[in-house]
């Protein structure tokens, strides 16, 4: 990867070195051809774009609160909050309970993702799966999970069952929706191509379809992730004396505002996470689609 | 026939020079095409024919040279690369401006290709003829200066192909936009070329003039010992 983009630059390098000066007059009413080259930006560009909004959004909050513009007891300021995080540390296992926090949040995506993946699939694929399942999920999937929370208790008790099912409830139906969508986009000429070379069922499914339809599957997933960690804040509330979400129940009835900005500021921390490791995942996985793709 | 104006050309390229990498795909390349001129360019597959296409429609720089094309340039490319979004006569008029992306324009462009009745069927429904047909009815509307042809007829059936070769003589004689043909069948561009450049090794290898009436046909003494001659010089060697 890095040895073609080097070769690019080179290029592109010569390029500009070699560029005749603009002596050579064009003949009547031509032009030179305007390039438009991908403007590829050096990696170090790239991460200070991305870090730019986020530092001035933290810039702005350090400048109110420290002016005093804004109070402290409605937004704690930047060194109130890391004096919460470190008391956190200290004295109240704040790693332990991200741990606990995040081991919820990704076996409950692992559980809801699968199964959204797998109806994804069935769906996609045969028009006798959609009318078995999709009505039923389409229902499904305007249900607010929190208001289920209640059920859930009576159903799987107050332990980590009930908050891992309900994180995997709501992962599922992004997941569904990205996967069946993206199956049933799969251009049709390749698979019938593949069909006549032989490939049949699991093979054809495994080999052409979820490759092909990885774009929307993985779009799902980073929408999955997104929602888990939204979700772990319900499943948390469920009887819980550990997890972040415990932390926000516990901060926000004893009004500890900034140990509530350290909480947010762990589930943004937690959301570019999983946005990461999707987003490697989409480089590891669709090696083939630079080539083809906008961008 | 148009003989090369060289002082009103269609495209000029001087001196041009394209690498990859340690490769000069094109190695001070110059070639010129006159207004109504129809050129076809034949070359060996890996001989830079779609490279110097990629420079002249400006998707590429050219490593070291330069080049030179009019202001309206269109192209049909090898698939018709239509967008399957939009109806046929708003693909044929795709990217024009509000007042000239009219369906009179584009049905009046589809009429010139046979298929103004398709002028409100979806791409998808095409035939690949057909669709063809839609992608060169989109480059003509715009009235080129120049129009670049990269192997268009190379995913058609024979029969389709034949019909094509005519419809495109035909249509590219009436409106004498400058002809770029990229190809590597011989017989093609014999047929439908005006002057043929063989692209060899990055370098024009050989510039001759068809000097044979039109319309043409396949077949003939002068036309077999033109094909002949290309084919030599492409490295083919025919039976006597």
């Amino acid at each position: 990867m890095t040895g073609v983009t080097d070769s690019w630059v080179v290029q592109e390098l010569s390029a500009r070195m070699f560029e005749k000066p603009a002596d050579a007059a064009p003949p009547n009413g031509l032009f030179r051809p305007v390039v438009e080259q991908p403007r590829r930006r050096r990696r170090p560009v790239t991460l200070t774009l991305r870090a730019l909004l986020p530092a001035a959004i933290f810039g702005l909050w350090w400048g109110f609160t420290g002016t005093g513009i804004i109070s402290r007891t409605e937004l704690a300021s930047p060194s109130a909050t890391w004096s919460a995080f470190v008391d956190l540390l200290l004295h109240q296992d704040l790693l332990g309970d991200i741990g606990i926090s995040a081991s919820r949040a990704v076996f409950g995506l692992l559980i809801g993702g699968g199964v959204g993946l797998l109806l994804g699939v069935i769906v996609g694929l045969f028009a006798l799966g959609e009318e078995i399942f999709d009505s039923s999920l389409q229902m499904f999937r305007t249900l607010p999970f929190p208001a289920l929370i209640f059920l859930f208790i009576i159903w799987f008790g107050i332990g980590e069952t009930s908050k891992v099912l309900l994180i995997a409830l709501a992962c599922l139906t992004p997941m569904y929706l990205n996967v069946s969508n993206g199956v049933r986009n799969v251009d049709r000429r390749v698979v019938e191509a593949a069909r006549t070379f032989g490939l049949r069922g699991w093979g054809l499914v495994r080999k052409v379809i979820i490759p092909l339809a990885l774009p929307s599957i993985l779009n799902g997933l980073r929408f999955a992730a997104g929602i888990s960690i939204v979700a772990l804040v319900f499943a948390e509330t469920i009887a819980a004396n550990l997890g972040i979400g415990y932390l926000v129940t516990q901060a926000s009835s004893l009004q500890q505002v900034p140990t509530l900005m350290v909480c947010i500021i762990i589930y943004c921390l937690l959301g570019i996470t999983a946005d990461v490791v999707v987003r490697i995942l989409e480089r590891v996985t669709m090696p083939w689609r630079r080539h083809m793709a906008v961008r | 026939m148009t003989g090369t104006l060289v002082d009103a050309p269609a495209v000029v390229v001087r001196g041009v020079t394209k690498t990859f990498g340690e490769r000069d795909v094109l190695s001070d390349l110059d070639l010129t095409v006159g207004r109504g001129e129809f050129v076809a360019l034949l070359g060996a597959s890996g001989s830079g024919k779609t490279t110097l296409l990629r420079i002249l429609l400006g998707l590429d720089g050219p490593t070291r040279g330069d080049v030179f094309v009019p202001e309206v340039r269109t192209t049909v490319f090898q698939e018709p690369r239509l967008v399957v979004s939009m109806k046929v006569w708003r693909n044929v008029v795709i990217g024009q401006p509000r007042q000239l992306s009219t369906r009179e324009r584009a049905v009046a462009a589809l009429r010139e290709v046979g298929l103004e009745g398709h002028a409100d069927a979806w791409p998808g429904t095409l035939s690949g003829g057909e669709a063809q047909r839609v992608a060169l009815a989109r480059a003509l509307v715009r009235q080129p200066q120049l129009l670049l042809l990269d192997e268009p007829f190379a995913a058609l059936d024979a029969l389709t192909r034949l019909k094509m070769q005519a419809l495109v003589a035909d249509l590219c004689a009436r409106h004498q936009p400058g002809v770029l043909l990229v190809t590597h069948d011989v017989e093609e561009a014999v047929l439908l070329a005006d002057r043929v450049f063989v692209l060899k090794e990055g370098r024009i290898s050989l510039n001759l003039e068809v000097d044979l009436p039109r319309p043409r046909r396949v077949g003939g003494e002068r036309f077999d010992a033109l094909r002949n001659r290309f084919l030599s010089e492409l490295g083919v060697q025919q039976p006597h």
